[in-house]
């Protein structure tokens, strides 16, 4: 191999090193800036949740919440984790299988009124299925509220 | 009865097929020519009793047999009959079944279709399929038994999810899997290259065809797929960047990355350990979506109920599989000897900065996909990547690769020349740059990404077009002539960067353009959107099969003129009292009309979602000419068997693609 093509071939990989390192640091700060991370009710009540973050919140509809506006698109319901409940706001349709008493999962932020404004409603997918932030809520509420707070 | 028929057919093709996988493989080390030539009889008989069971199978539902499990609880006596047999794969033991068949028609058509190879690598090849065959086939009869019976029968059965019950149902997952399983083929190839040590052209050119076959396979899939998320879900979305679509994206951009190497592999004789490498990585992660999507570790429709024993069979399955060839790569791949030598500015650099691009995209989709399961396994808590994310990530890797695409098929092999290719390329570059800026404003808007989007549409279609001028240049004979003496690999190839960029065009248009609104409506009222009018006339209960609806009402007019009537429906399906969306629909070239009803409100009004899709179709268009384009590659006469020819020696062939 002539020093020549020697060095060619060192600027490919110098080139593809360079490129592959801004790569990676694409996906990695891409991946840092749209995390969101899951909180239950009773997190979000104790004040856990970072202000201004958007984040999941997961639980159970709790019965009879269910409120609509007079436009017939905003919508009031409350999630809880059955040991704590959290107030949510949220415009827009809800998915086929939100159910007041069943699992709900919903993205969003606290607004300034201590209410979820969720921009976002997931619903469980069939009748024997859990979204599993869902259950993981109610299980963690479930174990000792010291345990949670240890999360 | 015949359940059992079924299984017992299962039980003698996991035996079949550890003939298949055992004594080729060590009678092609041992040059032992009976035991080699085990394997072609043993994959056709193996094919006949997985057909055996999945016919049984698929049988169980036409009848009702509600005296076994699987039945039972993914059909029910209102089924219509095509939902029935679709059911067969509606649920974990079906659709791994529906796996294990496919995986023997691949088999059984490499079994008829390799007279050509030398018998050692025939063998190997037919023996590492069988021993993925056996994989599968030991893990539905120990853990996911589709003929289980259950005692005492089900009176009726628990109904298919109501989101499958429709054709997508039909075509879509066999695309798939199709797809999926045909890149055990490439990664068949790869290992018996890796294990006999004998990696040439003439290698690349076997197991191009059936790459490209599993790729246009994988692109249809994928592409029902979104089309089916599309209507049904009714949220007018075609891609979620949800894990289920993520795990056939996944294998879909290392297939197109391993298609692109093989060309390089057979033209050129480089890229070779590359290319090994990309065949176990399309098959890992085609093995991987399975796992992910068949085990129940994600939050989805497609994930069934969890079993820890299958997802640690599953796991064990992926170690052994993934582990051991890159192990078997890491210790061969260093006999597979080094390629021809290329320039800085060659095709090859350019195909070789594609495919990394590819990977890298491939990586940061499976980095979002598993990075949050992996929390989550760990109990370091829950979190979830959405779409925000993968958009972010995927349009500055996959703008220089759409960029690259218009250079790579102009540029020589071995030594370009940047000025000649920006000579050539200049009128190409200037269209593209000035339909990007004007295009928009004439439509009235413009934002960066729509910019780009188009200018990369354009760029590809210009700089295609210049290729096939360059091609078809000169007046010596009649054009069809010129037309003919292009190989179909090389049309091929044209067609499917032209699908590349219809695909693009439609997804910059579509993100750029559209539109949506949700607004209550009651009989007679009308809501604009895009200079549309929609006129809500109320709803009509209608009787589905098994299934009750209300029956939307929309008439869209523009300035008075009527235009269409589409008919969005809710549905609720009465075994599971499930309620279901389905959009009402006015597709065109130009643009959807779509609208989906949400709740009923008070008074006859209805929540009703609206939306204006301009060019979504060419999303999907633009898939099936890449597709097309795959077909038409793999008829390329230089593929056509001719009985029982000799492999060429290495290097013999110099297409001009």
């Amino acid at each position: 191999m002539t020093i020549k093509a020697r060095h060619k071939r060192f600027i490919l990989i110098a080139i593809g090193l360079a490129l592959l390192g801004l790569a990676v640091m694409l996906i990695l700060n891409a991946f840092k800036s749209n995390m969101v991370f899951f909180y239950t009710p009773t997190q979000v009540v104790s004040g856990e949740v970072p202000h201004g973050t958007s984040f999941r919140l997961g639980g159970l509809v709790v019965p009879a919440s269910l409120k609509r506006q007079d436009d017939g698109l905003t919508v009031h319901f409350s999630i809880t984790d059955t040991a704590k409940t959290v107030e949510v706001i949220y415009k827009g349709i809800l998915p086929d299988l939100f159910k007041e008493g069943k699992g709900v999962v919903a993205q969003g932020k606290v607004g300034a009124n201590g209410v979820f404004e969720a921009s976002e409603v997931l619903a469980k997918h069939d009748e024997n299925y859990m979204p599993p932030e869902a259950a993981e809520a109610l299980k963690r509420a479930k174990e000792a509220p010291a345990d949670v707070q240890l999360k | 009865m015949i359940p059992e028929i079924g299984h017992f057919a299962l039980i003698l093709a996991l035996i079949v097929a550890l003939i298949q996988g055992v004594f080729p493989i060590i009678g092609a080390a041992r040059g032992n020519a009976v035991w080699m030539g085990l394997a072609q009889p043993a994959a056709r008989a193996q094919f006949l009793l997985v057909a055996v069971a999945f016919i049984c199978l698929a049988y169980a539902f036409a009848t009702m047999d509600y005296s076994v499990t699987y039945v039972a609880s993914n059909s029910n006596s209102k089924l219509p009959l095509q939902y029935r047999i679709a059911a067969v794969w509606g649920g974990h033991e079906g659709s791994l079944l529906l796996w294990a068949v496919i995986l023997s028609v691949w088999t059984v058509a490499v079994s008829f279709f390799s007279k050509h190879l030398p018998s050692a690598m025939r063998a190997r090849i037919l023996g590492v399929m069988g021993l993925i065959s056996v994989g599968f086939l030991l893990f539905m009869l120990s853990v996911s038994n589709p003929f289980e019976r259950l005692i005492p029968a089900a009176m009726d059965g628990r109904d298919l999810n109501p989101l499958l019950q429709d054709p997508g149902m039909v075509f879509h997952p066999p695309m798939l899997y199709m797809g999926y399983v045909g890149f055990s083929v490439a990664f068949a190839f790869a290992i018996a290259a890796l294990l006999g040590g004998e990696l040439d052209s003439a290698w690349a050119r076997w197991s191009r065809p059936w790459t490209t076959l599993a790729w246009v396979f994988l692109t249809i899939g994928i592409m029902a797929g979104s089309n089916w998320a599309y209507y049904e879900l009714g949220w007018g979305g075609w891609w979620f960047w949800d894990a289920v679509e993520n795990a056939s994206f996944m294998p879909w951009l290392v297939g197109t990355a391993l298609m692109h190497s093989l060309a390089v592999t057979e033209k050129r004789g480089s890229f070779k350990a590359w290319t090994v490498l990309l065949a176990i990585c399309a098959f890992s992660l085609s093995l991987l979506g399975t796992f992910l999507v068949r085990s129940g570790v994600l939050t989805s429709v497609h994930a069934f109920a969890t079993d820890p024993r299958r997802g640690l069979f599953i796991l064990a399955f992926l170690v052994l599989v993934i582990g051991g060839s890159l192990l078997l790569f890491a210790w061969r791949a260093p006999t597979v000897g080094r390629g021809g030598k290329f320039g800085v500015v060659s095709r090859e650099s350019f195909l070789l900065a594609n495919n990394v691009l590819l990977a890298v995209a491939a990586i940061s989709v499976l980095f979002g996909t598993l990075y949050p399961l992996f929390l989550d396994a760990l109990g370091l808590g829950k979190i979830s990547v959405g779409p925000p994310y993968f958009d972010t990530v995927f349009a500055p890797l996959m703008a220089p690769a759409l960029f690259l695409m218009g250079v790579g098929p102009i540029a020589r092999w071995k030594q370009a020349t940047l000025p000649e290719l920006a000579m050539r390329l200049r009128w190409a570059f200037g269209i593209s740059v000035a339909t990007a800026v004007i295009l928009p404003l004439l439509l009235g808007h413009w934002t960066p990404m729509i910019g780009l989007g188009l200018f990369l549409a354009f760029w590809i279609f210009a700089t295609t077009a210049n290729l096939v001028y360059q091609r078809l240049r000169g007046a010596d004979q009649p054009l069809i002539a010129r037309i003919k003496s292009n190989s179909y690999s090389w049309w091929g190839m044209v067609i499917a960067h032209l699908g590349i960029a219809v695909f693009t065009l439609g997804v910059t248009v579509v993100k750029g353009f559209e539109s949506e609104i949700a607004v209550r409506m009651a009989p007679g009222d009308v809501a604009h959107l895009a200079g549309f009018n929609f006129t809500f006339e109320g709803v009509t209960e209608i009787e589905g099969p098994n299934y009750s609806a209300s029956r939307g009402h929309i008439r869209i007019t523009k300035n008075g003129i009527e235009r269409t009537l589409i008919n969005p429906e809710k549905r609720v399906y009465h075994v599971q009292n499930m309620p279901m969306t389905e959009a009402g629909i006015s597709p065109s070239v130009i643009h959807d009309l779509y609208a989906s009803l949400g709740e009923p409100l008070d008074g006859g009004a209805w929540s009703v979602r609206i939306y204006h899709k301009p060019m979504v179709e060419w999303v999907w268009f633009g898939c099936l000419m890449m597709a097309f384009g795959g077909l038409l590659a793999i008829s390329d006469r230089r593929y056509r068997l001719k009985g029982r020819t000799k492999p060429l020696p290495e290097n013999a062939t110099e297409i001009s693609t």
